[in-house]
């Protein structure tokens, strides 16, 4: 009859047990799961959950670490010139323009070449393609997507600049339009699927007032549907050009490192992903060079950071308005 | 205002001005009656009116909702389980509740009825299969199920899925039973056979049902309550309540004015 | 009917350009299989390299690169389900939870290199870690984070809701409730993450870059603190700093190969698994 289970006391009184529940009766129940277990885990998953922002403060933290001793010598204004000539027996000189400009001209090329091919792609594949083609097709995109970086830069190096060099009669293959191409090639899977998404998530109610008034397909999609998905669109531009400008071992490969201001395509330039990469590893340990370096970093990590929040807004707000 | 019925002595569950909040939209009004114990109290209304939200009051299971606001008291056997020494654990393992839409783990069937009984420390496997026999006879399932307890929940029908959910909620021993349109989502032969069962559960348990089926109500309950926009309009013995109404509220609603 | 003749006409330009981009993709994948095919043997496979990297095999590389994502594996997986675990069950709109999400966008967005920078301050030199097997995992870890974390917790929210108010209604504890109604039904979707984590993790250069790698190691590492040698920065080095990268053509295609095959492969796996599991549980 007694159930009162050993040790804890239930605060919650219990009743008269002379009814026949005898499946209660059967059952003494052991002490239950107390309050502290749960009290524990909940403080683990905490933490865990913390590490992200930590690890985010902790980024910041130590790039400015390791950076910040340049700011007393040689100073941040030795990083505004446009000559980035780290090693000399000379004046060594950090003027970071020809890395930002290097960055910047690469990834406006890659910009043109993957907006076309990505938003088109998109269309097509939510709008005109049958499913057994998305079906088939959709793996290549992914495919793309998750080959390794270096491996399209090898291949950028050794199939596609030599073309490029043919096609265009150049010196040399290796430079600021190779470059582009490769990583606007990187970028469009990024590019498709969000711009896919938001496509598909213009209501079809617009579509088909549309071809109820006795429009085409193609003026469908292009004045109605495409128009309606554009915030998401520019959202997925947006996350594509963040990816390429963090790009670094494609666009080492291909554009050969050379740091100087141009914004023409056909030179070679250096980026300054690709700065960091292949300086880093010879440059003496606190040496002003090294944290010049960082500087790059800073500047890399911030610029991608407004890029994506901007972009994050943007796709906020466009999924908000639909 | 409330108009309740008789006044049973003991009651079981008795609820002193109900406020029920989700966030700043109020769904219950100034709710208070009691349900006796070993009876079936049915609350019947139309969609929307707070019936279901009233039944989760009871096991306080609106409180992994978040921005539910809850004033007023609920007092089961005579202690507030909004008070703030209670376990909400314990609470839950002696008013068990059966949902709507029969919701069984993608587990064996054995493994659903002493899901219970686990998790609250019993680890013997003999005591467990005691349990879980004794559930499945008590829910009117066992004879069916007793070849292949280790057969996934799911190959159930729809009316077993449930009897199953039932045999779970008995398998922890709890002395109230709360339903939430447990026949709604079954066919008439299977609605007929919870509602039999709810007949027999009845002898042992104190039973709160939450209906849109009148006829239900009328079949099933010994008490009813009719709400109405989160009112508690009348209260009283089912009989009287489905023949002479008090209200004309109540009247309206039963003879199929509205809802 | 010249409306009619415009839209054909557009929407094939629109299947040109999209299967040209299609074909672009065929083209890479075709010339590194075509080429790198006749490098690869079983020596190649398991013997070390000679002459710098110019003969023998690649399976230093192949054992560090292992090393390595296991090692990112090992630490990022087990915080990454704490933290989605978190976020789907225990996380209150608050101003934490929206720093942490906000934190997790945020490190899916920085530039790989960084997170090279990043290891280098803080593994290399803070913590004295050296260029390390080490270091490496963990910088990888920190870049596979938030893809771990963003899986799990799809895979979490997809379980009913019901299961857990089921378990809850019988008394559960809500840790009971995930333990044992939601978690075990999550972890396809947990998988599926973890791996095309993995897949991420074996195919970076930038973060081993400056962490871990080194291109010509003479023996295997005997302890986490040791350098390591890797696909990536294998194929890295050989195609562009070899002092005869022309001639090692094959090498390199041999090695871009095995990385493209072990990469693809892996996120494969993922998507067969998700496949599979998601036949399992029907709801």
């Amino acid at each position: 009859m007694d159930k009162e289970s050993s040790g804890k006391q239930d605060t919650f009184p219990s009743s008269d047990i002379e009814t026949n529940r005898f499946v209660a009766q059967e059952i003494v129940m052991p002490r239950p799961r107390t309050k502290w277990t749960e009290r524990c885990v909940e403080v683990t998953l905490v933490v865990a959950a913390s590490t992200s922002i930590i690890l985010v403060g902790l980024i910041f933290l130590f790039l400015f670490r390791e950076a910040a001793p340049f700011v007393q010598h040689p100073g941040l204004s030795s990083l505004m010139g446009d000559r980035w000539i780290p090693v000399s027996f000379q004046k060594e000189q950090f003027g970071i323009y020809p890395l930002v400009t290097g960055s910047i001209l690469v990834t406006a090329i890659a910009t043109v070449v993957a907006v076309p091919f990505g938003v088109i792609g998109a269309v097509y594949l939510s709008e005109v393609a049958r499913p057994a083609e998305t079906e088939t097709l959709k793996p290549f995109i992914e495919l793309l997507a998750g080959i390794p970086s270096v491996v399209i830069g090898f291949f950028g190096l050794v199939v596609l600049a030599p073309f490029v060099k043919a096609a265009f009669g150049l010196e040399t293959g290796l430079n600021a339009f190779t470059g582009g191409l490769l990583l606007g090639l990187m970028a469009i899977p990024t590019i498709m699927s969000v711009s896919e998404d938001a496509l598909r998530s213009v209501p079809a109610s617009y579509k088909q007032a549309s071809l109820a008034l006795g429009g085409n397909q193609i003026q469908t999609i292009w004045r109605i549907t495409v128009p309606a998905a554009l915030p998401g669109i520019v959202a997925a531009v947006m996350l594509g050009m963040g990816r390429v400008i963090g790009e670094t071992m494609a666009v080492m490969m291909v554009t050969g490192n050379a740091a100087q201001t141009t914004f023409k395509p056909f030179e070679s330039v250096r980026t300054m992903t690709a700065t960091i990469a292949a300086e880093m590893g010879e440059v003496p340990f606190g040496s002003d060079h090294y944290r010049a370096l960082f500087w790059v970093g800073i500047i890399l990590l911030v610029a991608t950071f407004l890029l994506n929040i901007v972009a994050q807004r943007v796709l906020k707000r466009y999924s908000v308005r639909q | 205002m409330v108009e309740t019925g008789e006044r049973t002595s003991d009651a079981k569950i008795v609820v002193e001005h109900l406020d029920f909040h989700y966030g700043s939209v109020q769904a219950l009004f100034d709710v208070s009656v009691e349900m006796a114990p070993r009876k079936v109290t049915a609350f019947i209304g139309p969609s929307g009116c707070g019936k279901s939200t009233f039944l989760r009051t009871l096991n306080r299971m609106n409180d992994i909702i978040p921005g539910t606001r809850v004033q007023g008291r609920v007092l089961i056997d005579g202690h507030d389980i909004y008070s703030n020494g209670t376990d909400v654990v314990a609470l839950r393992r002696s008013v068990g509740m059966v949902f709507q839409k029969s919701n069984p783990f993608p587990k064996s069937i054995f493994e659903n009825v002493v899901y219970g009984p686990r998790i609250h420390g019993e680890k013997n496997s003999a005591r467990l299969r005691e349990i879980a026999e004794q559930s499945l006879q008590r829910a009117g399932l066992w004879a069916e199920v007793k070849d292949r307890l280790d057969q996934n929940a799911l190959s159930l029908s729809g009316g077993q899925q449930q009897r199953l959910c039932i045999a779970r909620a008995l398998a922890v021993g709890p002395e109230i039973l709360l339903m939430d349109e447990p026949a709604s989502a079954l066919d008439p032969r299977s609605t007929a056979r919870i509602e039999d069962l709810i007949g027999e559960l009845r002898e042992d348990y104190t039973i709160v049902i939450v209906t849109h089926n009148m006829q239900q109500a009328a079949r099933v309950s010994d008490f009813t309550a009719f709400f109405y926009e989160g009112h508690l309009v009348e209260f009283g013995e089912t009989q009287q309540i489905f023949t002479m109404p008090k209200k004309k509220q109540t009247e309206d609603y039963i003879t199929g004015r509205f809802g | 009917m010249r409306q009619r003749s415009n839209g054909f006409l557009a929407i094939w330009a629109m299947r040109i350009i999209f299967y040209l981009l299609v074909s672009s993709v065929g083209i890479i994948v075709l010339d590194i299989l075509w080429k790198g095919l006749p490098s690869i043997s079983l020596s190649f496979l398991l013997d070390s390299p000679r002459r710098s990297g110019a003969e023998g095999g690649i399976f230093p590389a192949i054992v560090g690169t292992v090393y390595l994502v296991t090692g990112a594996i090992a630490a990022a997986l087990p915080l990454g389900i704490a933290s989605a675990v978190y976020l789907s069950e225990y996380a209150k709109q608050g101003l934490f939870t929206r720093g942490v999400r906000f934190a997790i966008i945020t490190l899916a967005g920085v530039p790989s290199v960084v997170f090279g920078l990043f290891g280098l301050g803080l593994f290399v030199i803070f913590l004295g870690f050296g260029a390390s097997v080490l270091a490496g995992s963990l910088t990888l870890a920190c870049m596979i984070l938030p893809t771990i974390i963003v899986a799990s917790e799809e895979a979490l929210q997809a379980v009913p809701r019901e299961l857990r108010e089921a378990s809850l209604a019988l008394g559960a504890t809500r840790w009971q409730t995930i333990w044992r109604s939601v978690l075990p039904y999550s972890v396809s979707g947990i998988m599926t993450g973890s791996i095309l984590g993995i897949g991420r993790a074996a195919g970076e250069t930038a973060p081993i870059l400056l962490t871990a790698a080194a291109f010509f190691l003479p023996n295997l590492p005997e302890s986490p603190f040791d350098q390591v040698m890797a696909l990536p920065y294998h194929l890295y080095i050989l195609a562009t700093q070899h002092p005869e990268a022309a001639k090692v053509r094959g090498m390199q295609y041999g090695t871009a190969l095995v990385l493209l095959v072990l990469v693809l492969g892996i996120n494969m796996a993922a998507i067969l698994l998700r496949g599979r599991f998601r036949k399992k549980y029907r709801w």
